[in-house]
């Protein structure tokens, strides 16, 4: 579904990307770790066409959306979440999510009607829990609700391929599980393939079929869960940057 | 009470308003004050959502030399000439807002940009003088009697202000139907993120595009109606970048978020302006302009939401306390 050969991101003089090559699958959860700053948002911000690659192509389903146009990519079937999360304050929680709806579900402009875009709001809201109540402010929600907001405007685009930016750092253990656990139901209700990125490792791994990981913008590693634990590049990686990363590292290859 | 039946009694009594009561010069205010409220609401549906343009002089003058270019040199009907020139101010926003838009030339930048243009046209009006007459002005040619459908000329002011009236509502109308589109939801969501707004499927610079250039015909119409109204046109009066403040001025005054803002805003100015005149005559020249300066930072800083937008807030917010 998606096949990315050789992207490569700088910024001035420094590579925040450096020709990474990987492919995802119909139907797959691909996890995507890496310490902070080791280009995992920036990955997402070249497949979405928030930024334009400086290198590589990215085909996704047989097209080549490098460089396109971020509306453009969308509309053929990419979702995407933001790791902070950025919501429309001046609409309502129900009106920030029929935006996402109108415009985002291929139809591009108008192709869509109203009445098509505030069914699918209101089901993206119920996926995640949110209330589809038509007033209810932004303003009232906090980390949690907001990363469900990010969710909701995604799924409402009726995305083949998601692109989660979840970083569940903010959030306590019960709302990592419940974040784990809908993306798994986003895939098996909606059948929306999915990359999860995340630089805690504990709660991924329980969730995702293969991981790849990244370091310095350079991918490291590739392969399932229990393999990529134990792989010794990636323990060194995880070892020089942060002690709970480590304990969950023991953790998953322990599980 | 009931909404619509409000608006009814309000057309109601607008429409029967003259014949009650015309006498020329309070109805030569209301006119005016009419017009300008078109334009003034012209000016809000950008600036509501953040797309502040100094430039909508520009826009007022192309519209009204253009119909009277047009009719003074090829006897073109003003039916015909003020579409002819909302298409050219169409196409002026759209050389001007296209690379803004498209290389992201947000906030004060944009604000610069449209500054330039209101100057521009100006420039332009003043340089061509054989043509357009200049500083001078310029006067449509006068059928003979005064009045004709087909010339766009009528002596009557009860026309005039069935004229205004209409156009006015109009452009409450068209106010509403942005307020109530999806148009809106994107561009209040582009006014606070242009990346996250992209990310949930808009096309941004096509999005932005479109109120720009309903926006300028809709002020280009202003500037057309203003000019066959007075017969007379000069660069200070419907273009350049004086105009284009008092548009920014008058909205700000009135209200920025709400359909009649701009309309209260267009009667403090005029009220202002012809205060200014009847009391202190010509040595009262440019005061207006001062004044205008000076209450604009007051209102940005004490009443941000405008005269209009302050009170409904008050009301609405008052009702919501009883209830609880
Ligand atoms: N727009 C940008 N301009 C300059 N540097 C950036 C930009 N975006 C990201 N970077 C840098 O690129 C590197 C990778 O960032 P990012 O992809 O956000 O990392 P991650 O998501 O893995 O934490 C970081 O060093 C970051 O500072
Ligand atoms: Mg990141």
């Amino acid at each position: 579904m998606l096949e990315v050969r050789g992207l490569t991101k700088r910024f001035g003089g420094f590579t925040a990307v450096n020709n990474v090559s990987f492919k995802v699958d119909e139907g797959e959860i691909l996890g995507l770790i890496g310490p902070n700053g080791s280009g995992k948002s920036t990955i997402f911000n070249m497949l979405s066409g928030t930024l334009a690659p400086n290198g590589g192509s990215i085909l996704f389903q047989g097209r080549e959306i490098g460089g396109s146009a971020p509306h453009a990519i969308i509309n053929s079937g990419v979702g995407r979440t933001f790791q902070i999360p950025r919501p429309f304050r001046r609409l309502s929680i129900l009106e920030n999510v029929v935006l996402a709806g109108f415009y985002g579900q291929g139809g591009g402009q108008g192709g869509h009607s109203r009445a098509a875009a505030e069914t699918s709001a209101r089901e993206a809201l119920e996926m995640v829990g949110l209330p589809t109540n038509p007033s209810t402010r932004v303003d009232g929600l906090g980390a949690a609700g907001l990363k469900k907001l990010e969710l909701a405007k995604a799924i409402a685009t009726k995305p083949r391929l998601l692109l989660a930016d979840e970083s569940l750092g903010g959030l306590d253990e019960g709302e990592m599980d419940q974040a784990a656990d809908m993306l798994r139901r986003i895939r098996a209700e909606l059948g929306i393939t999915i990359i999860w990125v995340e630089h805690i490792m504990g709660v991924l791994m329980r969730v995702v079929d293969r991981v790849m990981v990244l370091d310095h913008g350079e991918k490291i590693a590739e392969g399932l869960p229990t393999e990529v634990v134990r792989d010794p590049r990636v323990i060194e990686v995880y070892l020089g940057t942060d002690a709970d990363a480590v304990h969950a590292v023991a953790e998953a290859a322990r599980a | 009470m009931n909404r619509s039946l409000l608006w009814v009694i309000a057309g109601v009594l607008l429409v029967g308003m003259p014949f009650v009561y015309g006498a020329p010069y309070p109805m030569h205010i209301i006119i005016t004050i009419l017009i300008w409220s078109f334009a003034y609401t012209s000016w809000s549906m950008m600036g509501r959502v953040g797309l502040v343009s100094l430039g909508h002089g520009g826009f007022m003058g192309v519209g009204a030399y253009a119909t009277a270019l047009l009719w003074n040199n090829l006897g073109l009907s003003p039916w015909l000439g003020i579409p002819v020139g909302l298409v050219c101010a169409a196409l002026l926003a759209l050389v001007v807002a296209w690379p803004c838009f498209r290389f992201r030339i947000t906030g004060h930048y944009f604000a610069l940009v449209t500054l330039a243009l209101s100057g521009i046209v100006l420039q332009v009006i003043t340089a061509t003088r054989d043509l357009t007459g200049g500083s001078l002005g310029y006067t449509p040619n006068r059928v003979p009697g005064g009045s004709s459908f087909w010339a766009f000329q009528f002596t009557e002011k009860h026309t005039w202000y069935m004229i205004a009236l209409i156009v006015w509502a109009a452009g409450l109308a068209i106010w509403y139907a942005v307020e109530r589109s999806m148009l809106r939801y994107a561009l209040e969501a582009i006014s606070e993120d242009e990346d996250a707004a992209a990310a949930a499927g808009v096309n941004v610079t096509l999005e932005k595009l479109k109120i720009t250039v309903l926006s300028a015909m809709m002020t280009a119409m202003a500037g057309a109606l203003y000019c066959q109204y007075q017969m007379f046109v000069s660069p200070d009066t419907v273009s350049g970048i004086s105009v284009s403040l008092q548009m920014v001025f008058a909205v700000v005054v009135g209200g920025l978020y709400v359909a009649l803002g701009p309309t209260v805003g267009a009667v403090i100015t005029i009220l202002l302006g012809e205060g200014l005149r009847i009391g202190f005559g010509t040595s009262a020249v440019g005061w207006d302009n001062l004044i205008y300066g000076l209450l604009l930072v007051v209102f940005i800083i004490f009443l941000p939401k405008g005269i209009l937008g302050s009170i409904m807030g008050a009301f609405r917010r008052a009702p919501a306390k009883a209830a609880a």
